[in-house]
């Protein structure tokens, strides 16, 4: 059976990925009003990578073909 | 909360770009692929009800957590924060971790080793068909009500925060929360739960992380709030001392022995909802290791939840106002602190997690009481009242068909709470009427060998009716109060510690003297059901970091470590 860790896993990278993509585009090209304070600290893709890179990391530790 | 919020005047929080939008589809998609994946593994009885008892110790500890972790709870008490101050993370300190840690060790034991499917059945092991008949039908009847009371809750919550339609946030929810547990039962609500664990803290750890930033550290932020609200608001048991001297309105005999030694004891280890979590785990030390996971990141929690709800009251440039005020004025009310904190640091994606994590708190709560209530009927109540002969395979269907039975009548509650919104308040009173007693019951049948069943039913049902009546008389009279919290300056949340604590006592009393007044129950039926008489297995050789004593220490000691430091 597919251990729930890699489905947190799958979940992690894939949000974490579209929020540092999301991050990106902002940090090329940044809104005239950003919307939010500490804008500055480009928290998404900080944030997103390191979602992305614990998500990675589960989804290849907890992949079905080693754990089987 | 769920009350105000239904008067609540519709405004938009935040506004979704199409990443965020991205980000919940992709949670929802996620959700019923896992319940797609699980549904060939939910064929026997074992599986469906009790996911093949088959769950490691964090798997069952983090679902055990997250069943209490919802989206109101994290809303309502981050709102609490901004209110009441630091006071709040007594619901997720002594309110929690004792209980957690009680459960473990001294009572884990006897529900798993008696094999039971539910605590219901636990009573029916210990003390007869009346007590069980009491406690399934009263639960069953309650969970399938909060359920539809937190689904109407949740459309709310995304009418104000996402301006969703509500018919919308009912049917897309239920409908998801049905196919998912249908098809995978219990295994596959503890797989979202766990799911939902891990989307909460990443969608929430930013919001204390840069929070503290902007404050200029935990000092600064406590100088800031002593300016703006009181310095009694960063303070946890120096304005405990009598019910006037802190902003909750209660002394520290009501969180010490009501909150901490009567509901959360009751909640924590009698509620089926989040005992069943616990019933799935693999083998008993992973049974009793996994209240002692939760109750370890059950500490952590108010990072998360309190922190955001006290940085709301430094840094919100607008001063937050009860919904009643809200709702006429139009301006942001309490509850709403943690969406602003949301809104306020959270970018395109950040946002859709944040939101997703709101949206996930929700549904696996509901995922919860359905598993839970489709439990509790076809084991303790369809099985011995209406149908015992059936197959094992039959009751799978039924555990199914309930399933689906119970989505709807929570939809139906929810509509119901629609047009009556005072239903809410007394769908959350009932619930909170058999916790304390049903913990009285639970506890004396396990600790006290001398316990008839007759004893148990009658302080069950004493100790309940006693709740009701305290709950009638302050409902008729709020003078009472006075009477029922002992002290004239108590306020709304003393009410509840003083009832449960009371409606305990008459519970324990009334057991004990019908129990002395009874045949006594012959030793060798009580085997593997009371202390005394039941040999607990070792959780064998193992190294003293794989031992649950060890772990229970060391959260005891962090517990203490923590209410110093924030005294």
């Amino acid at each position: 059976m597919v251990s729930i860790w890699f489905f947190i896993g799958i979940s992690l990278a894939v949000n974490g990925g579209l929020i540092l993509a999301a991050g990106i585009y902002q940090l090329l090209y940044p809104p005239v009003n950003p919307g939010v304070v500490l804008f500055h600290l480009h928290a998404n893709i900080w944030w997103g990578a390191v979602l992305m890179a614990f998500g990675l990391i589960y989804c290849f530790k907890f992949a079905p073909r080693r754990q089987s | 909360m769920t009350s105000l919020l239904a008067n609540a005047v519709p405004t938009r929080l935040v506004h979704l770009s199409s990443v965020d939008v991205v980000i919940v589809v992709f949670y929802f998609a996620l959700v019923l692929s896992i319940g797609w994946y699980l549904k060939g593994r939910a064929n026997t009885g074992e599986d469906f009800f009790m996911a093949g008892r088959e769950m490691t110790a964090w798997v069952a500890g983090l679902s055990f957590l997250s069943a209490n972790l919802g989206a109101l709870e994290l809303m309502g008490w981050a709102g609490s924060a901004y209110q009441y101050g630091i006071l709040a993370t007594h619901w997720y300190w002594i309110g929690a971790i004792p209980a957690m840690l009680f459960l473990a060790l001294v009572m884990m034991p006897f529900y798993y080793i008696s094999k039971t499917h539910s605590v219901p059945g636990y009573l029916k092991l210990r003390f007869g068909e009346p007590s069980r008949a009491l406690s399934a039908v009263s639960f069953a009847f309650m969970t399938v009500l909060m359920s539809g009371v937190n689904m109407f809750a949740m459309a709310k919550v995304m009418q104000i925060v996402l301006g969703w339609d509500i018919n919308f946030s009912i049917w897309v929810s239920s409908l998801t929360v049905a196919i998912y547990v249908t098809l995978g039962g219990l295994r596959s609500a503890i797989f979202n739960e766990v799911l939902q664990f891990f989307l909460i803290w990443a969608g929430a750890l930013l919001i204390p992380i840069l929070g503290l930033y902007e404050a200029g550290g935990w000092t600064n932020l406590k100088l800031q709030i002593a300016h703006r609200a009181s310095e009694q608001y960063v303070h946890l048991w120096a304005g405990l001392g009598s019910f006037s001297n802190n902003p909750m309105g209660i002394n520290w005999a009501g969180i010490v022995f009501g909150l901490g030694a009567v509901i959360s004891m009751g909640y924590w280890t009698t509620d089926f909802l989040v005992v069943q979590r616990l019933l799935a785990a693999k083998d008993l030390r992973s049974a009793e290791m996994a209240p002692i996971i939760g109750a370890g990141f059950k500490m952590m929690v108010p990072f998360i939840v309190i922190l955001p709800g006290l940085l709301g009251l430094a840094v919100l440039p607008e001063k937050l106002v009860p919904e009643s005020v809200a709702a006429v004025t139009g301006g942001h009310s309490y509850n709403d602190v943690l969406p602003l904190m949301l809104a306020r640091y959270c970018g395109p994606g950040l946002l859709g997690l944040g939101v997703t994590a709101l949206i996930a708190g929700f549904m696996s709560g509901m995922a919860g009481n359905v598993s839970a209530f489709t439990t509790v009927w076809t084991y303790d109540i369809y099985r011995p009242l209406i149908n015992s002969k059936g197959s094992d395979h039959h009751y799978v269907n039924m555990g199914r068909w309930t399933t689906i039975i119970g989505v709807l009548i929570s939809v139906g509650t929810a509509y119901l709470v629609m047009q009556f919104a005072s239903i809410m308040d007394y769908v959350q009173a009932l619930f909170s009427f058999f916790i304390a007693p049903l913990f009285g019951t639970v506890v004396l049948g396990m600790l006290w060998k001398r316990a008839t069943g007759a004893g148990g039913f009658w302080g069950l049902l004493c100790g309940t009716l006693s709740s009701i009546s305290m709950w009638a008389w302050v409902k008729v009279d709020p003078s009472a109060l006075r009477y029922v919290a002992l002290s004239p300056h108590a306020k709304a949340l003393a009410q509840d510690m003083y009832q449960a604590l009371w409606s305990f006592v008459v519970c324990v009393l009334v057991t004990v003297t019908v129990s002395l007044a009874t045949k006594p129950i012959p030793d060798g039926e009580l085997t593997g059901l009371v202390y005394g008489l039941t040999e607990v297995p070792s959780v064998g050789d193992v190294p003293l970091y794989e031992k649950p004593l060890f772990w229970a220490a060391v959260v005891t000691v962090i517990f203490f470590v923590l209410n110093i430091i924030f005294w």
